[in-house]
Order: structure tokens, then C-alpha cells, then sequence
């Protein structure tokens, strides 16, 4: 488990460049496997291209109360970069001039953004019919200050999604950090005190798993089945939907795949694992991701890469949605992450 | 021929079975997908089967499959440990059980 990220240990996977290199070397280099560009044009497709922008997701951070051994993000405390007041005013009215249905509010922990608050309070006034918030849930328990979370998602009318590696302590606290598993449990009681995951109540609340490991999610179906008898029978917890989530080899968890020798078997299983039909669902085409600085990526992976859109727009602050459409998606050997078995995405499999 | 008789690498090429006998292969991997449905069993269940009858027949492709399946499927590294020792306790004993055949042997043939 590492205590602190890569960026302060310095270590050389906190470059993206050197990340980027790293993923197109090796079996991508000597012919054992195509590239993820060789492989969508196998399928038929000259590059990726945007559908109908639907999502909006903000990362407001990389600051976070936690330091998770697979973070993509490579987030944690010693991470000091914040989004501006400027860039999140320039989200609200983006989101009045278009027809963007959801705004996903990410980090690092979200709500140690100073700002939070006041963001969920104007985002929630406008007409977007999704209004989500990923909770780390012990960002609820970290501080006093925290202890209302519940009221104030409720009181928006926030969709909160959470993650929860696993519905047993060992699993969860492995990946997550000593202790996690319990403060996790004691928010989710506070959430579902409020009317959270209840059945017949409007609000939302979704849990998120990945594998604590280097392999692939097991059915959404089944694993949402066994997290919703356990939870429910252990510790009286209700959710609504269990996402399935592949982790994918970039960041802290690749820093874990070299180390334990895993990489190259866990790629050719992502490889193995391709789908085509995921293809037509992924994120990265209905999604925008805005990192800290206002900048635009095709989804939050490539943001922690810095794979920029290939726009003239790269910043929020110039955005122009037609043309945003108009471009080509981004991709390197990580998107292999998206497109194994049923596929991966923020709201979980896409087929 | 390589050096070893087994290779982690061929498990992947399982499929390549039905090259040979296109009829025969898919009736047999039909059949294994329809064995591993959800059924009056979980799907867990189903895997924790396989796991310990895969050290049973000593079948390292398996070994390594299902306990892959078994880290997808959330399957404790203490149920799968129980699992095995099911598998070895039922081969230990179809072992000793036989202890009954020589007894009886002994019996006949001493005086």
C-alpha cells in the first residue's frame, strides 16, 4: 500500500510521458498484440469519434483524505491542486447553453474543494436530470466539518455514487487503507438515514467496486446480487446499483502491475478480454472531462495521462461545443481497460 | 516440442480444440458454458467445485482459471483453501477407503 503519491515520491511513473512510452512498448512494440489503434481499425472504425455530449465531469482536485494503492488519479492529501472559481462558473453556464444531462462531480475527494458547496447548490438549479457526486464515503467521517454531507447531498438532490471495493473488511482495507471498510459502513448508515439507496425514495445511491487486484470484474449482475445480500444482512444497508469498474493499468495501479510482475499478463488479458461491442458505448463519447485547470480530455484516464482533446479548444475556458464534436478520440494501449469483457465506464459495463 | 509440458500460455489456446473436431468442440463447449450458468448452485459454488476438483485431477490450466474465477468473483483466499481441502479429503479417503480391500486380502490370506 502506498502511503504517499507518486508525484512526491518521484517516482518516474508520475510522468505521463514516460507512462505513455511505457504502454506502447513491450508486447505493444514486438508484435505480440496490436495497439488499441490497430485494433479498433480491425473493427472497422478509423478512430473513435464523440456522439451527443451528454456528461459533464469536473475533477475539482486530486487533493483526497485517502491514498488508494490502484488511484488512477495518483490522489491523496500531499496533492494541492484545485479548480478555480472561474473554471467552475464557466461549468454552470455551459451547462445552461447546452444539453448536457449530467454534471459528475470527481477528484480526489470533491468535497474538500472549498468551493463545493456553493457548485452543488448552483449546479442543482439548473436542468440537468443528474447531479452526481463521487463520495470516497469517508470523506463523511474524516472531520466534523463533513458530518452533514448526507443533509446537504439530500437537500440537492445529489446522485451519489461511492466506492467500496468489496463488501468484506480484508478486500476493501488492502486496497483502500486501515480502517476504511468500518468508517466506509458507518456513512453508508448515515446516507440510508437520510432516505439514501431506500426503496421508493428519489434519492440515489449507487456503489462502485473494482477488482482488488490484477484481474478483470467478475458479471456486474452477480457481484451486485452478493454486495446487496451481505450489506443488507451484516449491517442493514441498502443501495441502489452496483457499478463494476476494470482498473485501468495507468498511475499507482501500473506502479502496482510492474512491481508485482503482473503487467504483461494482465494487458494480454485486457487484450484477450477485447469486445467490440463495447465500442459504441464507451465514455469517452459522451463524455467531457475537465481537469483542475480547465482543461479538456475525452475521459478522466486520459486527463491523468494529459491526452488532451485533439481540438483547436483544448481549455474550458475557449469551449465551443461544435467544435469539440468534431474531433478524433485520444487513445493509447490503456483503453483496452474500457473495452474487456462487458466492458467499463464510470456508470460501470456498457454492454 | 518445447521443454515443458505445460505452458500457462496454452490455456488461452483451449479453444483451438475445436480446430480439429469442429462438431465434437462445440458440443463440448457449449455444454461447459451451459455446466457453469447460474442454476440451483451459484456461480460461486460452481467455481469453488471446479477449484477443488482441478487440484483433485491436478489440472494446472484449471488451477490457474478458477483461481482467477474465484478473485473475479469475490471468493475468499479462506474459502478457496477450504474448498481444496474438500477436494483432498474425498481423494485422502478414496485412498484409505482401499484400506478395507487390503484388510480384507490380509484377512483371507492369514492364517
Amino acid at each position: 500500500m502506498a502511503i504517499k503519491s507518486l508525484k512526491i515520491r518521484r517516482n518516474p511513473l508520475s510522468s505521463t510521458d514516460y507512462q505513455i512510452d511505457f504502454l506502447s512498448k513491450g508486447i505493444f512494440e514486438d508484435g505480440s498484440f496490436p495497439s488499441f489503434e490497430e485494433k479498433i481499425k480491425q473493427n472497422n472504425l478509423d478512430y473513435l469519434s464523440p456522439k451527443n455530449l451528454e456528461i459533464l465531469q469536473l475533477n475539482l482536485g486530486y487533493m483526497c483524505n485517502q491514498v488508494c494503492s490502484h488511484c488512477h488519479v495518483d490522489a491523496g492529501p500531499d496533492r494541492k491542486e484545485m479548480m478555480s472559481r472561474e473554471i467552475l462558473e464557466k461549468s454552470i453556464e455551459i451547462l445552461q447553453q447546452t444539453s448536457i444531462n449530467t454534471l459528475d462531480l470527481t477528484g480526489g475527494a470533491p468535497e474538500m474543494h472549498p468551493e463545493f458547496r456553493w457548485l452543488v447548490e448552483n449546479a442543482s438549479k439548473e436542468k440537468i436530470h443528474d447531479l452526481i457526486v463521487r463520495s470516497n464515503l469517508t470523506i463523511i467521517m474524516a472531520n466534523k466539518r463533513f458530518y452533514d454531507l448526507p443533509d446537504f447531498f439530500a437537500s440537492n438532490n445529489v446522485h451519489v455514487i461511492s466506492s467500496l471495493p468489496f463488501y468484506k473488511k480484508e478486500k476493501t482495507d488492502r486496497q483502500r487503507g486501515e480502517g476504511v471498510f468500518s468508517k466506509s459502513i458507518d456513512a453508508l448508515k448515515m446516507l440510508n438515514k437520510v432516505g439514501y439507496g431506500k426503496e421508493g425514495s428519489s434519492l440515489k445511491l449507487d456503489l462502485v467496486y473494482n477488482p482488488s487486484g490484477a484481474f478483470l470484474p467478475a458479471s456486474q449482475e452477480i457481484l451486485e446480487n452478493d454486495y446487496k445480500e451481505v450489506l443488507f444482512s451484516e449491517f442493514g444497508i441498502e443501495f441502489n446499483n452496483l457499478f463494476t469498474i476494470t482498473n485501468l493499468p495507468i498511475s499507482r495501479f501500473l506502479e502496482y502491475l510492474i512491481a508485482s510482475e503482473n503487467y504483461e499478463h494482465y494487458m494480454s488479458t485486457l487484450v484477450n478480454s477485447f469486445n467490440p461491442s463495447t465500442l459504441s458505448n464507451l465514455m469517452c463519447t459522451n463524455t467531457l472531462s475537465v481537469s483542475w485547470d480547465g482543461n479538456l480530455f475525452d475521459c478522466d484516464f486520459n486527463q491523468m495521462l494529459d491526452l488532451g482533446v485533439e481540438s483547436k479548444v483544448k481549455n474550458i475556458k475557449d469551449f465551443d461545443l461544435k467544435l469539440l464534436q468534431n474531433r478524433k478520440i485520444s487513445v493509447s494501449q490503456h483503453c483496452y481497460g474500457c473495452t474487456a469483457g462487458s466492458g467499463s465506464s464510470c456508470q460501470g459495463t456498457i454492454t | 516440442m518445447k521443454d515443458a509440458y505445460y505452458d500457462p500460455k496454452d490455456l488461452k489456446k483451449f479453444e483451438n480444440i475445436s480446430d480439429w473436431n469442429p462438431k465434437l468442440g462445440k458440443k463440448f463447449f457449449d455444454y461447459y458454458g451451459s455446466v457453469f450458468e447460474k442454476g440451483s448452485l451459484s456461480v460461486k459454488e460452481k467455481s469453488l467445485i471446479a477449484l477443488a476438483v482441478a487440484h483433485v485431477v491436478r489440472c494446472p490450466y484449471c488451477i490457474d482459471a478458477y483461481t482467477q474465477e474465484g478473485l473475479k468473483l469475490g471468493v475468499d483466499k479462506e474459502e478457496m483453501m477450504e474448498a481444496i481441502h474438500v477436494g483432498a479429503a474425498i481423494q485422502g479417503g478414496a485412498a484409505l477407503v482401499h484400506g478395507v480391500q487390503m484388510m480384507n486380502v490380509h484377512d483371507k490370506l492369514s492364517m
